[in-house]
């Protein structure tokens, strides 16, 4: 039992040590090392996995790293696999933030910098563009979506003390409000 | 000791609220931890970006970061343990006792009910990124930089060119390689 620990714990180790970009990459590392090389989980669990990491808070790369971890051996097993998923990056941060004034005092770093701080508003913006594909455009999502959208540009516009955790709330009631008014729900939603 | 706990229930509840992704704890960020004069909405753009190229999720490397610059490696542990408890409690709740979680109706209905919001706050996160790259910090704070409006001109320019020709998106990586160059090659003008 220790030794298939010991293993769990090198393996998501290396996961989370060649995970850039993301989640969806260490999905694709998961899917590599766990399941093709080691099947220790099966593609199909993987992909239930994934929508419950997705649909659930935290990000979806610890989300996924202590479901497999329990799916391969119970509570220690998601322990074990989220602590060696998070050292290698925590590792590498902290050591990056030990040095980074010294670093950013660099005035060609500075300027890079400068660069790269543009380029990620860009980044972020296209990936929101990307996410409208995710959600039908019913009145009610496009309403929530506007209200999403310019609700925080002013919020941020005005250093207005509004919390992101009000649209979550008014997403859950409104979906709890969904499931019980019928008029609310999507065409062809799940009504299997 | 009291800035660890405190380190650890912020990150927790920024943790328990973000859904959806890496870009959507910007605006949380900005919320708990900004507002808490933590860091600054720069140090965030800049820890988002060595996220891109360095490994593991940006929650994680945010939470590491902002315990490291207040409390060292105490703080820094604290944080991030306070970042990832929220999704190790609830997915473990999930695995326990409802295996039929993501097949169930009502929740699928408010998940499907979430999602615009988010999309929304993420591209609201992004936009706002781009204005203060572009000298808008808030409305009181209009200070155009011609610098960045420059850059970000320049590499939205990029960006479509790839797509042009390539026929695909530029990957994160290579454009954040390309901005940096920019960058240190805007330092010979002006």
């Amino acid at each position: 039992m220790l030794k298939s620990l010991i293993k769990l714990f090198l393996v998501y180790m290396k996961i989370g040590l060649f995970t850039f970009g993301g989640g969806y990459a260490m999905i694709a590392l998961i899917e590599d090392e766990i399941v093709a090389k080691r099947g220790w989980i099966t593609k199909e669990e993987l992909a239930d996995i994934v929508v419950i990491a997705e649909s659930t808070p935290g990000p979806i790369a610890i989300n996924c790293s202590t479901y497999v971890g329990y799916k391969i051996a119970g509570v220690i097993g998601s322990a074990v696999a989220t602590t060696a998923v998070v050292i290698p990056s925590f590792a590498i941060i902290y050591l990056i933030s030990l040095f980074i004034e010294s670093f950013l005092a660099i005035e060609l770093v500075a300027y890079a910098f400068y660069g790269i701080n543009c380029a990620v508003g860009l980044i972020i913006v296209r990936t929101g563009i990307k996410m409208m594909k995710s959600f039908k455009k019913t009145p009610l999502s496009l309403t929530c979506f506007t209200v999403a959208t310019v609700g925080f540009a002013v919020v941020n516009l005005f250093a207005l003390n509004f919390s992101p955790i009000w649209f979550v709330l008014a997403g859950v009631i409104i979906g709890i409000a969904s499931c019980f008014i019928p008029r609310l729900e999507r065409k062809g939603g799940d009504r299997k | 000791m009291i800035i660890l706990l405190e380190l650890f229930l912020t990150c927790f509840k920024v943790g328990l609220f973000t859904i959806g992704g890496g870009a959507a704890i910007i605006p949380i960020l900005q919320q708990e931890v900004v507002a808490k004069g933590w860091i600054t909405m720069d140090e965030v753009l800049t820890y988002i970006a060595i996220s891109e190229s360095t490994p593991g999720p940006i929650a994680i490397n945010m939470a590491t970061f902002v315990g490291s610059s207040q409390a060292g490696f105490p703080g820094a542990l604290c944080a991030t343990l306070g970042m990832v408890m929220p999704s190790f409690i609830i997915i473990l709740t999930i695995a326990k006792f409802f295996s039929k979680f993501s097949e169930n109706r009502y929740i699928k209905t408010v998940l499907v009910s979430i999602r615009p919001f988010v999309v929304g706050m993420i591209l609201s996160a992004g936009l706002y990124l781009m204005a203060s790259a572009i000298g808008i910090k808030s409305a009181a704070a209009i200070n155009p930089q011609l610098r960045g409006i420059v850059l970000t001109a320049i590499l939205a320019a990029i960006m479509f060119a790839y797509k042009k020709i390539f026929k695909k998106p530029i990957p994160v990586i290579t454009l954040i390689a390309i901005s940096a160059v920019v960058g240190m090659m805007s330092s010979l003008v002006k």
